[in-house]
């Protein structure tokens, strides 16, 4: 098949496996994050090579933000924006940056995330919890950026929180996911959407997270500071969906030893 | 008068107003917010919002982020 009847059949496979996340439906199961892109032109090539429909973004000052043309381009792209509270590290500072998203981009939908050191960024769970107690009570759909304890993935999906977002591994790290068992209790925990977000490496660490049952995944670094972005998007495209119908497909169980796929009976006497 | 817009000691006009601000350092932006001592100042209160001495302002706009 030729590129565009590639992608015109998994445009069809999405199209008929949507996505229902915060009361929105979505055809794309990935999700991508605009940080990290060489360039302008680099970041919209990859963008309509992921197929994805919901694209992350952040709010600095004024003189350190992004030029209007990013702006621009995602507004090209048909895109869903959803601003995250990166950078934050207390509940307080994660509100605010809630709120004041909430001002600049017109939605009440917010990637929370809140972290707990500055080597690992990984999540500060104490703090996490409270930012989104409170941001759910103000009204906010929450995908709340969170480690892969299935316990706290619960917490705060019993909070209200519209998605949990586990990580793989540490953002940027291109590890996978380091704690596959640990993903797979924590999407039978909850009954909200589960998007697997950050450590993603390669189009094999999408399709596991699919594999083991979370709804989305959420990547930037491994597509943003790929080799080629624009190729590496297409490669999670189809790996995102390659991970959803293996799911759906219901694979063999792990066998200690083997069963042989050929007929013992009729083997001749050589 | 004499405010802090997002970290730099800034001379503002005895009678600027947040939405004054905005124009002169985010003009260009669309999609910008701003905190005024800690608290957001929603668009609509941007013109009416007159700044006083010392006051400490965030003014932000959309970056690439994941």
């Amino acid at each position: 098949m030729s590129v565009p009847e590639v992608v015109s059949a998994l445009h069809h496979e999405e199209s008929a496996d949507p996505l229902l996340l915060g009361g929105e439906t979505f055809t794309s199961r990935l999700l991508l994050g605009t940080g990290g892109a060489p360039s302008l032109e680099s970041l919209e090539r990859a963008i309509r090579a992921s197929g994805t429909q919901l694209v992350t973004v952040a709010l600095r000052r004024v003189e350190a933000s992004s030029s209007g043309a990013m702006l621009e381009v995602l507004d090209r792209c048909g895109v869903r924006l959803l601003p995250n509270t990166a950078g934050c590290r207390t509940a307080r500072e994660a509100v605010l940056t809630a709120r004041l998203a909430r001002e600049a981009f017109d939605t009440a939908w917010v990637k929370l995330e809140v972290i707990g050191d500055e080597h690992t960024l990984l999540p500060d769970p104490i703090e996490l919890f409270d930012a989104a107690e409170q941001l759910v009570a103000e009204g906010f759909t929450v995908l709340a950026y969170t480690s892969d304890d299935p316990v706290l993935g619960r917490r705060l999906a019993d909070a209200g929180c519209a998605a949990v977002m586990p990580l793989g591994s540490p953002i940027g790290s291109g590890l996978g996911i380091r704690n596959p068992h640990n993903i797979a209790l924590l999407r039978d925990a909850v009954s909200v959407p589960v998007v697997l977000d950050a450590g993603i490496g390669t189009a094999s660490d999408a399709a596991l997270a699919m594999e083991l049952g979370c709804d989305a995944v959420l990547l930037a670094s491994a597509v943003t500071r790929a080799r080629d972005p624009e190729r590496m998007a297409l490669a999670m495209r189809h790996g995102v969906e390659a991970g959803r119908l293996a799911r759906g497909a219901g694979r063999i169980p792990r066998r200690w030893h083997a069963e042989a796929s050929t007929q013992m009976s009729g083997l001749p006497e050589l | 008068m004499k405010v802090t817009v997002n970290g730099a000691p800034t001379d503002v006009g005895d009678d600027a107003t947040v939405a004054t601000l905005v124009a002169a350092r985010a003009g260009g932006h669309d999609r910008v917010a701003v905190a005024r001592n800690g608290d957001v100042v929603p668009r609509s209160s941007w013109a009416g919002t007159r700044l006083t001495p010392g006051d400490h302002l965030e003014v932000l706009a959309p970056t690439a982020g994941g």
